[in-house]
């Protein structure tokens, strides 16, 4: 042991310790203890949600989310940064709006990327899709939201037999067309691929797909059958019953306590309070050894007598203890 | 003195093989409680096999291959083991005051190695492939964008996650533990507290 470290163990007894006997002694422990709980319990694997299985299981909403998309009055649409300039779902504290000061970095019109743009991919084979939009897109944008208004009245008299949707007639233009189109689209699995988000080849980015579903609400309702929505404390568990990420648990908690969840936090800052919370607990775990009082508090506790009980009952017997000086 | 001379000097000073492997520790450090920093480790260790076979085949590959799953559950078992491990030597330390006599810094690198860790795994659950990382991405995305956060780091583009999550984040774990583990060996462990008044701790 070097000098300095001989100094500061003064008076306390060592005793031969092998290193990498430990390491590799945890490291069969650990590893038995895993290929166990592996072959006992395997692991979740929930097949992901499509934008097919949406559009067959319940066409109506399938529509009514395209329809939302197009008049641009979707969650999504109405979202905010960093996908627009909406502020629905703005978040801030009194002045403290990251969000806002980031601004617009992922940008997703609604109507383009979701309806217009994929039915003039296959606009080309079909004349009459070709027609319905060279209409839509010359009329003015009053009319636009008059047709997309009076078909989301007639969609909601619409009647669904099996995967087939019937809508009313109604004075929408050539939104009926173009919506029934979407369907094809949409239950052919056709739309999965092309609201991949990317103009080149390779392909990675879902987030336009993934937005598209949760503006169905799709996810959602699937996630409440496995216990997984914020109110369930979801975090902490994944589908299946198998542990989530546990340690987010403080996180999570903050969701469900005042003042989070209670207005005016739990409308304008749902998300944003809890996040600043945990980072200025985190701030105060890391700073611990410099603040006075919680610098001390394991000492106020006592745990340690119990860590180290064999070291105080091997030591001569001592003055009764005295608080420690303050540092 | 070159550099080298000095970085030489400055190792052989404080950080001897003596010192970086030692064979002896004072006698307190026999304990159950001294081993869940280790279990941490090779807990790391198994994530980091475990990982590297995952990614041999691809994201896809567990998905439709039994023995895919089964690595995959071993990459899930040891994400749970490997921060159980953390969360309970994380508590230890703190019971044990374990920053005294100049330890701050070797505190500070433990937290910020739990909170690269926990976004480490953030990335894992979105890499999965399948509904749960469906969920997280949706879900998480609303904190994420409310942070300012999530204009950048897009929890919905799977290609960002996945590079994150089997590259950067690893690698920044890997330098995090490893001077962790440096500091420990520099300072040495934390001495009890003292059971009767004597020279007051510092923290530097």
């Amino acid at each position: 042991m070097i000098a300095r470290k001989k100094e500061y163990y003064r008076g306390i007894p060592t005793a031969p310790y092998d290193l990498v006997k430990e390491f590799l002694g945890a490291l069969i422990v650990v590893t038995v203890l895993v290929f166990i709980l592996s072959a006992v319990l395997s692991s979740p694997d929930e097949p992901p949600l499509t934008i097919k299985q949406i559009a067959g299981q319940d066409p109506q909403g399938f529509a009514q989310t395209a329809i939302n998309e197009l008049s641009g009055s979707s969650g999504i649409a109405g979202y905010g940064p960093p996908y627009n300039n909406a502020s629905g779902s703005v978040q801030e504290i009194g002045p403290f709006s990251p969000q806002r000061w980031i601004g617009v970095h992922i940008p997703v019109n609604t109507a383009r990327d979701y309806i217009l743009g994929p039915l003039s991919q296959v606009g080309i084979t079909n004349p009459a899709l070709s027609r319905a939009l060279a209409q839509y897109n010359r009329a003015a944008s009053s009319r636009q939201t008059a047709w997309t208004g009076a078909y989301t009245a007639a969609l909601s008299k619409g009647s669904v037999h099996g995967p087939k949707l019937s809508v009313p007639r109604c004075a929408c233009g050539p939104v009926p067309i173009m919506m029934s189109m979407m369907l094809l689209l949409g239950q052919s699995g056709a739309l999965d691929g092309q609201l991949l988000t990317g103009h080149q080849y390779y392909r990675t980015d879902y987030t336009r797909p993934l937005l598209f579903l949760a503006d169905a609400g799709a996810v959602a309702n699937h996630a409440a059958q496995f216990h997984l929505i914020g109110t369930q404390w979801g975090v902490m568990n994944e589908t299946g019953n198998y542990p989530g990420q546990a340690w987010l648990w403080l996180y999570t908690m903050f969701y469900q306590i005042w003042p989070f969840n209670v207005a005016p936090l739990a409308t304008t800052a749902a998300d944003l309070g809890p996040v600043v919370a945990i980072a200025v607990l985190t701030l105060l775990l890391m700073l611990v050894p410099w603040i006075p009082g919680l610098n001390r508090l394991p000492r106020y506790l006592g745990v340690y007598r119990l860590i180290w009980r064999d070291y105080y009952r091997s030591r001569p017997v001592a003055a009764p203890e005295k608080p420690e000086a303050q540092p | 003195m070159s550099l080298t001379q000095k970085l030489q000097h400055s190792l052989t000073e404080n950080l001897p093989y003596e010192e970086l492997l030692p064979a002896e520790q004072p006698a307190y450090v026999h304990s159950y409680v001294y081993l869940f920093g280790i279990a941490t480790v090779a807990s790391f260790v198994l994530l980091i096999l475990s990982g590297i076979i995952l990614s041999l085949f691809g994201p896809q590959w567990w998905h439709s291959s039994n023995v895919g799953h089964f690595v995959n559950s071993l990459h899930f078992w040891s994400v749970q083991a490997f921060f159980f491990f953390m969360v309970v030597h994380l508590w230890t330390t703190f019971f044990q005051g374990g920053w005294r006599d100049g330890r701050g810094v070797t505190w500070v690198s433990g937290v910020i190695t739990f909170g690269v860790s926990i976004l480490t795994a953030f990335t894992g659950y979105l890499s999965q492939q399948n509904f749960d990382a469906q969920w997280i991405a949706v879900q998480g995305k609303d904190a994420l964008n409310a942070a300012g956060v999530g204009a950048f780091f897009d929890i919905m583009n799977f290609g960002q996650m996945y590079g994150f999550h089997i590259l950067i984040l690893p690698l920044a774990v890997g330098l995090l533990i490893s001077t962790h583990l440096l500091l420990v060996r520099l300072r040495g462990v934390v001495r009890p507290y003292p059971p009767r008044s004597e020279p007051k701790e510092t923290v530097r």
